[in-house]
């Protein structure tokens, strides 16, 4: 095509350079936390990015630990001492409870990589996490907010997201008690418990998780996931007592009620 | 309510400690009357002392009013001991307290002679010798009994034989005697251990500005962190003190988590901590002296130097996640940083202790997860934990139903019960309630910790709790 002006088409063509490779989000990530599933990894592209911004909302306020939990199992899967840093207000440890380490040293993490910080406020919060994410070295910055979080707006997840690309390090956001809203995380998720495999006499299992994909840059969202945590193998595997929804990537409309999928999974 | 403490004009006036609050005011229209406050009193004086550290690194609280320096091999600095006697009137004159000061041999004897001293001598043992016997200090009931023996001062009494004032007057009478005369030692109880290495500098004009306070202290860590270097050492803690003309000082400290002798990371650690007070620091009418002591140090080897100059980046790789955690500790204080660590108990709620990042870790391990077991310990954990409703089918049994934060939850699954019994050994009455613990799951797939605090033979009517949330 013929351009009437130079200019024009230099401008053409700055754009077109920008649309291929200029968002940082376009950019390839230089590794993934993985969750050792290898059909639920291939599926978002090899596991969560590091280097990004991945949200996790409670589907409900009682799934806080469930999603605390995710987030937390596949930060210390990684293998190495690189630590967790773990940012949450002092309010946090009376609504969904202290963090518990002989809990995390039976679920086959090293509770010695938890680095714990916790603030007065959801500023300091900010603040802290903007600090967190720019210091390379970090296995992950886990920021845990309880409810609404008016500061976390666009501009700040996008000054978090810089500083996590800029120094490699990830971010999860754990976000309890929230309503999903639009970001500019990499995947977004909400986590739920789901029921366990049942052992002798009755007795729960191992912990598991509904999982749904409500967001992915790299491609579709709103699969859903059924996850077992293996201690043993430290990794997830598919829920075994579910034979039918056994790692099933089950394709649904991205815009349903989360609310249910406990429900619609049992 | 009686007066506890006076002024001197209130002195003028012939008002006393001790007298009824009504009777002064009857007795002097205009009163100014301010409620008693020995917390108070204490703190200010702790103040004074650590303004006066500027003399001597040895001040002792003599409450409720007195400090103690000493100033041995010190008073030259300040051109004799007349000099800095007025220098200290000086400065705390413009605080507006009067003072009444004596210099000793000994450190009782100095206190004596400042609180009792009421005829001029000419020199200090004829000073001791013609102090008052209630200058030793002694119960009511002894000094009166001294007095009523016809001895009157501390001259009389030091004539007797120590022996016959034992046995008279009993041993206490003897030792405080001793100790007054420098027969016995009286070792001065310093407010401030001495710390190892201390940089500080004073200036002939004030400094008015804080930037350019923090300029001196920059150049200070620098000589403190050469001296750490010859002697192959780091400092983990460094303490800032700035001395105000009016005598007060402020002292700001930092810590690290490992030894260190990075001067940019030290001024960055004070810099985070002084944005970070509530009240900011307040030069007043400017700092006069700055000192910085590092009280805490340890091992750190020499770093190799590279031949262009500048320092080999150390080999420790963990190097800036220790500065992350020691700059959100100065942010945000040091017990809001923390690493969990095991306890020897098997008391849940005291298995695990949250201590500051800075702290060295303990000798313990966790505990290592049973093989094809599901985790027995919840992920998060209530402390305290929190009471429910519990619906049971029996009364010592599983339970059935519970209601926790105004919800109900069937229970689906559970295991046990897990009995923990309480900590009799360490409990005076050798008692304490049983728990019963269950790992229990909802109809929604959520699993939680619940306990039965006591048996039934224990208690009529035990409490449920729940403890935590499993993952």
């Amino acid at each position: 095509m013929r351009e009437s002006s130079p200019i024009l088409a230099g401008l053409r063509q700055r754009i077109a350079r920008l649309a291929t490779s200029g968002g940082f989000e376009s950019r390839p990530a230089g590794g993934w936390l993985e969750s050792g599933h290898a059909r639920f990894d291939a599926a978002i592209g090899g596991g969560l990015a590091a280097g990004r911004t991945h949200e996790f909302f409670a589907a409900d306020a009682l799934d806080a630990t469930s999603a605390a939990a995710f987030a937390a199992l596949i930060a210390l899967r990684t293998p190495g001492k690189a630590p967790l840093i773990w940012l949450r207000t002092t309010d946090a440890g009376k609504r969904t409870g202290h963090i518990y380490a002989p809990g995390i040293a039976e679920l086959g993490g090293d509770p010695d990589r938890l680095l714990l910080v916790e603030t007065a406020d959801p500023k300091m919060l900010l603040a802290c996490a903007n600090d967190a994410i720019r210091c390379a070295g970090s296995a992950a910055v886990i920021v845990e907010s309880w409810g609404k979080f008016p500061l976390f707006d666009l501009t700040a997840g996008r000054r978090l997201a810089l500083g996590a690309r800029d120094a490699g390090t990830t971010l999860l956001m754990l976000r309890l008690n929230a309503v999903p809203a639009p970001s500019v995380a990499e995947t977004r998720w909400s986590v739920a418990a789901a029921p366990s495999q049942e052992l002798e006499a009755n007795a729960p299992g191992a912990p598991a998780f509904a999982l749904e994909l409500l967001r992915w840059r790299g491609g579709p969202a709103g699969t859903r996931w059924r996850l077992d945590w293996n201690h043993d193998e430290k990794c997830f595997g598919p829920n075994a007592g579910d034979a039918a929804l056994s790692g099933a990537l089950l394709p649904l409309p991205a815009r349903r009620a989360m609310a249910s999928h406990g429900a619609a999974a049992a | 309510m009686r007066i506890a403490s006076i002024d001197t004009a209130a002195l003028a006036v012939g008002l006393r400690v001790g007298m009824p609050l009504a009777d002064a005011r009857a007795q002097v229209g205009e009163l100014a009357v301010v409620p008693h406050d020995p917390v108070l009193d204490q703190d200010w004086l702790d103040r004074l002392a650590q303004g006066c550290a500027r003399y001597s690194p040895l001040v002792a609280l003599d409450a409720p009013d007195g400090l103690i320096l000493d100033i041995a091999g010190a008073e030259h600095l300040y051109g004799g001991e007349a000099d800095l006697v007025a220098d200290v009137e000086r400065r705390l004159a413009r605080l507006g307290l009067n003072l009444r000061h004596a210099l000793g041999p000994t450190a009782d004897a100095a206190r004596a002679l400042a609180r009792y001293q009421t005829r001029p001598a000419p020199d200090e043992g004829q000073a001791i010798r013609r102090l008052p016997v209630a200058a030793l200090e002694l119960e009511a009931e002894a000094t009166t009994a001294l007095v009523r023996a016809g001895l009157k001062t501390i001259g009389d009494l030091a004539s007797r034989p120590m022996a016959n004032i034992a046995a008279r007057f009993g041993a206490d009478a003897a030792m405080a005697l001793r100790r007054l005369l420098g027969d016995a030692p009286s070792p001065l109880d310093p407010r401030i251990a001495l710390p190892p290495v201390v940089a500080e500098r004073r200036f002939a004009e004030p400094l008015g500005s804080t930037a350019h306070a923090t300029k001196v202290l920059a150049e200070l860590v620098g000589e403190a962190i050469g001296d750490l270097a010859e002697r192959g050492k780091g400092g983990r803690h460094f303490r800032a003190t700035f001395f105000r003309s009016d005598g007060l000082a402020r002292s700001i400290a930092i810590e690290t988590g490992h030894p260190t002798r990075d001067t940019g990371l030290v001024m960055r650690l004070f810099a985070e901590r002084m944005d970070s007070l509530a009240d900011p620091l307040d030069p007043g009418f400017g700092f006069d002296m700055i000192r910085l002591a590092v009280p805490r140090l340890e091992a750190l080897g020499a770093t190799q130097l590279k031949l262009e100059g500048g320092a080999v980046r150390a080999a420790n790789e963990g190097a800036a996640m220790d500065e992350l955690a020691d700059r959100l500790a100065t942010r945000l204080g040091r017990g809001r940083v923390r690493r969990l660590r095991p306890a020897d108990t098997h008391i849940p709620e005291q298995a695990q202790l949250e201590l500051p990042a800075a702290d060295a870790p303990l000798p313990l391990a966790w505990p290592a997860p049973e093989e094809g077991e599901p985790p027995t310990r919840p992920f998060h954990l209530f402390d305290p934990p929190q009471p429910i409703e519990v619906i049971a089918e029996v009364p010592d049994g599983p339970p059935h139903q519970f209601r926790w934060r105004r919800q109900a939850h069937a229970v689906r699954r559970y295991e046990g019960p897990e009995r923990i019994a309480a900590e009799w050994w360490r409990r005076r009455d050798n008692g304490g309630l049983t728990r019963d613990y269950y790992r229990v799951e909802d109809a929604q797939g959520r699993r939680f910790w619940l306990f039965r605090h006591g048996l039934y033979d224990e208690k009529p009517n035990p409490r449920w709790y729940i403890h935590g949330v499993f993952a």
